[in-house]
């Protein structure tokens, strides 16, 4: 399995999924590294089909794909609980749902 | 640079989204934020009940980022969003920046609280957690309370939490 955490330091929300996303690797019994990619500029973020920070892509598929249309752009981006609030960070759910689902 | 405590909180007159200009006058809220920014999302209903349950207070948001490289803070998305939900304060559109840099905002959201006298009274988050709803905006209700009985401010600086402001480059 493949794990990245794409990121832009404008937003300060990388730390934080960094450290979910080891959590719940660690507690689903995954062991995989995280790759981590610092995106810098504009057209790197068009370049790497970045729609936000954090970014968690699994077997380089998004943990939750953006919308059709939504912008490529340095950004933090907007998630939504599972219980409908905004947050800088998906769902850890979500995020075990995925992983789990890649190492069925 | 960013406005100390104690300091006279730069006058400034901004428009609304429906082209009503609105000034600075104390005790009042300035809250910089914009539609963008998860986090001035995830504060922004927390922030909308303080004003509500401060009427003595004017509280003024203010959305200061760059719309050319981030349209989603235009002025038309940010009307599109005061007439689709329920907003009890002007949401102010600062096109310049001037009135950002004057405050030396940092991040969506940053709250600064006026006292009476126009000087800066609390600066920072609204409450310690972004994820916790309960927390009520806690840190900034403190200084309110404090600030309306006449009195310091026991907390009267916590970091700003969230996104950079989107200056023009």
């Amino acid at each position: 399995m493949t794990v990245e955490l794409l990121w832009w330091d404008g937003c300060p929300s990388h730390p934080e999924a960094l450290a979910e996303l080891r959590r719940i690797l660690r507690e689903e019994g995954v062991e995989a590294e995280v790759s981590r990619v610092q995106i810098e500029d504009d057209e790197q973020a068009r370049r790497e089909r970045f729609p936000g920070s954090p970014t968690i892509r699994i077997d380089g598929e998004d943990i939750v794909p953006p919308g059709e249309g939504d912008p490529f752009s340095l950004t933090c981006r907007v998630y939504r609980t599972r219980d409908g609030r905004f947050s800088p960070l998906p769902d850890p759910e979500d995020l075990r749902e995925a992983i789990r689902s890649r190492a069925a | 640079m960013s406005l100390g405590i104690g300091d006279e909180a730069p006058a400034f007159t901004l428009p609304d989204t429906a082209g009503e200009e609105h000034s600075l006058e104390g005790p009042a809220v300035v809250v910089f934020t914009c539609n963008h920014c998860p986090y001035a999302l995830a504060w922004h209903d927390r922030i909308a009940d303080a004003t509500r349950d401060y009427p003595s207070v004017r509280f003024l948001a203010v959305n200061p980022n760059d719309a050319e490289r981030y349209p989603a803070d235009s002025l038309d998305a940010m009307r599109e969003r005061v007439e689709s939900e329920d907003w009890p304060m002007p949401y102010l559109r600062d096109e310049s920046q001037e009135v950002a840099r004057a405050f030396g905002a940092k991040t969506t959201p940053d709250v600064f609280v006026i006292g009476a006298d126009g000087r800066l009274r609390y600066r920072g988050a609204p409450d310690p957690d972004h994820r916790d709803p309960s927390l009520n905006a806690s840190w900034l209700r403190e200084a309110l309370d404090s600030v309306l009985a006449g009195e310091d401010v026991a907390r009267p600086e916590t970091d700003p939490v969230g996104c950079s402001v989107k200056w023009r480059q």
